[in-house]
């Protein structure tokens, strides 16, 4: 598995306030190129677990390992896609999708190609000089991809990356992401509150609940790859759907805070 | 008619403004009398006198470097102390103190105490005009620095970047835009400041006819050095504001 999640927990203490359980002994293992869902409320721990994973917050007790390395800190092999873009505003298309690929040695005369070949995969191809503040938040979040595809990560964590954009942007996003999946084919983990979305993309959909952050249930999606819009009518959808709705709502309605 | 106001192109206003500035000097000046407030054309002839006396250019001369030197050493001295206020802990304690209790201070208080330790050469005079400049250069950069986004860090973190790259590749542009408005109230600094500079002995210098002009009451010189200072100001002003919007051209504005 690539990445294994062991007994982690994490604990937000702050002055005169009482201490936040975000993770209780959560455990968790996704690997060999699926996608996997994280859904839940907010407070369920689910961008916690993400972070953790991705080596920039750490935990209070219990372990992560990616491709059988402890994590200790953030690492290239493991792309971060934010739900903000966090492209460099004073860095082009380009230069963005450069960054990581500098900081790896990868040689000038190897650059443009590399860069080229991952804009010509998001669609951003014609957009190489384009400064973020001229992008649509679609574009931006595809730049992003780009970026976090290029120094070709074994897993690929995503938290909430469409939640900002249109419904009809997202839904173009998400066929994208499972086209761009379909050729690199890492494990992603993706976080996500909209239920569709986590149907759509996802192999296995994680339900989370909060207070205390945990893991409720995992939800196989049987639904073949390539997916396609068709698919989002098909019944066994509306069944996937239906089944995630009613775990993510039941601790919700039983009275467990919102 | 307010809209239509609205449209025309900017110049149009700097001059309008101008000509409405000197119109109403031109009434209050005779509402005055000569004494007090010379009207625009006694100033005129005074630019004339001062210019053929000769001194005038060297005057200008004189000032304007001191106040690129001053600026230039202030806000270049700044920089390092500003990201290390925003950037370590350590720095914002040791540090900060120190600049919240000498922005208090006037200038022109620490000037007798410039003069006693370094004498009354160019030194003391770039010495008080560097000052007045760290201070706001100091502020804006360690403001920027805490201003920058936590997301562009980690995003930087993610893709491998260490402290240094993080430092040199993320903090240092994205707080340049803080650093550079720093820069511009710095230099309004620098010249607010020359006139109390020139106060040290000086023999030259805008600041230095302002002041040998009220000695002798010459009332038009004194303004003519007062419209010179606003000029150059305003110049210097205009090249750093360039500077500005050619440098932070990636912002999202309004």
């Amino acid at each position: 598995m690539d990445i294994r999640v062991d007994g982690l927990t994490k604990i937000f203490t702050k002055a005169r306030t009482p201490p936040f359980v975000a993770l209780d002994d959560v455990d968790l293992a996704c690997g060999g190129g699926e996608i996997v869902a994280l859904v839940g409320p907010s407070g369920c721990g689910k961008t916690t677990l993400l972070n953790v994973i991705a080596g920039l917050t750490e935990p209070t007790s219990g372990h992560v390992t990616v491709d059988g390395v402890a994590v200790t800190g953030p690492g290239p092999e493991r792309g971060v896609i934010f739900q903000q873009y966090a492209l460099f505003p004073w860095m082009t298309v380009r230069e963005n999708v450069e960054f990581g690929l500098r900081l790896r040695g990868v040689r000038r005369s190897q650059l443009r190609g590399v860069v080229d070949h991952y804009l010509e995969l998001v669609g951003l191809g014609d957009f190489p000089d384009t400064l973020p503040k001229e992008l649509s938040g679609g574009m931006k979040q595809r730049c992003a991809i780009a970026r976090a595809y290029a120094v070709q990560p074994v897993v690929m964590l995503m938290d909430e990356p469409f939640g900002a954009l249109d419904a009809m942007t997202r839904v173009t996003l998400q066929e994208q992401l499972l086209d761009t999946w379909g050729q690199e084919r890492t494990t992603i983990m993706f976080i996500t509150h909209d239920v569709d979305e986590a149907v759509y993309l996802a192999r296995r959909v994680v339900v989370m609940a909060s207070n205390p952050g945990r893991i409720t249930k995992i939800i196989d999606v049987d639904l073949p790859y390539p997916r396609t819009q068709e698919t989002r009518l098909s019944e066994a959808f509306v069944a996937s759907r239906a089944t995630v709705w009613r775990e993510v709502w039941r601790p919700m309605v039983g009275g467990e805070a919102l | 008619m307010l809209t239509r106001l609205n449209r025309l192109p900017m110049l149009a206003y700097y001059v309008a403004t101008i000509a409405l500035g000197f119109a109403l000097w031109s009434i209050l000046a005779r509402l005055v009398g000569n004494g007090l407030l010379p009207p625009p054309e006694t100033v005129a002839r005074a630019f004339r006198s001062e210019y053929e006396r000769g001194a005038f250019i060297d005057d200008i001369v004189a000032s304007v470097r001191r106040v690129t030197l001053g600026f230039v050493i202030g806000v270049t001295a700044a920089i390092p102390f500003g990201f290390a206020m925003g950037w370590y802990r350590w720095g914002r304690g040791l540090l900060e103190p120190w600049v919240q209790f000498f922005r208090t201070i006037p200038a022109l208080a620490l000037i007798p105490l410039y003069v006693i330790a370094f004498g009354i050469g160019e030194f003391p005079k770039v010495l008080v005009i560097s000052v007045a400049t760290f201070l706001p250069t100091v502020v804006a950069t360690y403001q920027g620095v805490l201003d920058v986004d936590g997301t562009l860090i980690n995003a930087a973190r993610v893709l491998g970047a260490n402290d240094g790259t993080i430092f040199r590749r993320v903090v240092v542009p994205s707080s340049l835009p803080f650093i550079l408005v720093g820069a511009r109230i710095s230099l309004g600094a620098a010249w607010g400041t020359l006139v109390a500079a020139e106060l040290i002995a000086a023999s030259s210098g805008l600041g230095y006819l302002v002041q040998r002009s009220a000695l002798y009451f010459e009332v038009p010189s004194i303004f003519v050095a007062i419209i010179t200072i606003g000029f150059i100001g305003l110049a210097m002003d205009r090249a750093v504001a360039l500077v500005h919007r050619k440098a932070t051209h990636w912002q999202e504005r309004r």
